[in-house]
């Protein structure tokens, strides 16, 4: 019945009170939204209850969307918070690569994905697990721009940068996971390249 | 082959001009920065990728990728690269997670949004107190100042001097400060009759 609607129709649905039909905003993105929480919350309870979370914050400030921007966008921004709000009340860091601590949280997640390795499935279960040994601020630009299908300037309203840092972060986080990819799953990679 | 690069970091800047310049000189190999012509045959074969490029500079890619091995080879690496992104896997919550979702946005309301509630006039009213607050100090301080000495060269002891010279009792009993006072008195009561009557009007909604 919604899913030929766009996310506007829906949502104006929801708010002349039809509150099942937010059902199909769920539905909709709740791999998107899950995903990023994941990026960024190592555990996936705490990741799932953070997720649900956004949702329902989402929902009680459903008026407050405005369309300015892809409803995509506006929920990632506030999944974003959600997530820093939920790292900081943890007291866990969630700062950039150049941190040092953010290095021994990334080198610790290396050292535990060493032994999944031979666990890697599929070429993408790989790219997956790359991901996860990137910093969060590198595994949220890649997931944004590449499963999130958001452009460099709605990333940067969710991450609150200009679109040429974003650019420029962007093309970091690349280079970064390659290097990984090439460091953990070299075998994988090559024969993924000699299919 | 590997370390004959092209000047590509002199030529690839925004100038597209430079573009058609880098493609007449496609077979001129020279040394350079291994590192930054890497970096910046990168940066520009991403942008390809991602469809950044403009057209000049997307045609220019085109011929390089055609014409130069090591721009083919980084192309094909970096496109390998960009489609296993691609298809990199969305992870999936539990089976329950919508419906439990669902049960719990069943307990709330959307909020209204903030732009009814909060009042323009109320901000600007805010904003106007401390300006009038600022700009009345401001007006009160430079009228106190001695200007006749302010081309002596001991900055900090004439700033002493006029601060000592300050007649503090003046400033808290002159006429200037009951004016000052009654405009802050009347803004006050204009916020608090603006506060009220919002109130009234959301009690008569409920």
């Amino acid at each position: 019945m919604f899913t030929g609607l766009t996310d506007t129709e829906i949502i104006s649905r929801v708010l002349k009170g039809d509150q099942q039909a937010y059902a199909h905003i769920v539905e909709r993105y709740k791999n998107y939204v899950f995903t990023l929480a994941m990026r960024m919350i190592e555990s996936r309870e705490d990741a799932e209850e953070v997720a649900q979370d956004i949702f329902i914050k989402a929902y009680r400030s459903l008026a407050d969307f405005r369309g300015e921007s892809k409803f995509s966008t506006w929920l990632y921004t506030i999944a974003r918070t959600s997530c820093i709000t939920f790292l900081r009340k943890k007291k866990l860091e969630t700062v950039s690569i150049e941190n040092e601590k953010t290095l021994i949280q990334v080198e610790n997640r290396e050292s535990g994905f060493k032994a999944n390795v031979v666990e890697v499935k599929s070429k993408h279960a790989m790219v997956n697990q790359a991901i996860k040994m990137l910093s969060p601020d590198d595994a949220q630009v890649i997931t944004l721009f590449y499963k999130g299908e958001q452009t460099l300037e709605e990333i940067g309203l969710v991450l609150g940068m200009e679109p040429n840092t974003v650019k420029v972060k962007l093309h970091r986080a690349r280079q970064r996971l390659r290097e990984k990819m090439e460091k953990h799953f070299s075998h994988e990679v090559h024969d993924i390249q000699s299919e | 082959m590997k370390y004959m690069t092209y000047r590509v970091s002199d030529y690839l800047t925004n100038d597209e001009n430079n573009w058609s310049d880098l493609c007449n000189n496609i077979n001129k190999p020279e040394k350079n920065s291994f590192m930054d012509t890497q970096l910046d045959m990168e940066e520009r074969l991403w942008d390809y990728i991602d469809g950044l490029s403009s057209i000049n500079e997307k045609s220019a890619i085109e011929k390089l990728i055609g014409a130069n091995l090591e721009w083919k080879n980084k192309y094909h690496e970096l496109l390998e690269a960009h489609q296993l992104m691609m298809g990199s896997e969305l992870q999936e919550p539990s089976m329950r997670f919508a419906k439990n979702v669902m049960e719990e946005i069943a307990k709330y309301h959307v909020a209204p949004a903030t732009r009814t509630y909060i009042n323009k006039r109320v901000i600007w009213g805010i904003g106007g107190f401390f300006i009038i607050l600022i700009i009345g100090f401001l007006v009160y301080a430079l009228s106190q100042v001695n200007y006749a000495g302010a081309s002596t060269p001991k900055i900090l002891s004439e700033y002493n001097n006029t601060v000592n010279k300050l007649d503090w009792g003046r400033f808290f009993n002159s006429t200037y400060t009951t004016v000052f006072m009654m405009i802050n008195v009347v803004l006050g009561l204009m916020m608090l009759d603006i506060y009220l009557t919002r109130k009234k009007q959301q009690h008569k909604e409920a």
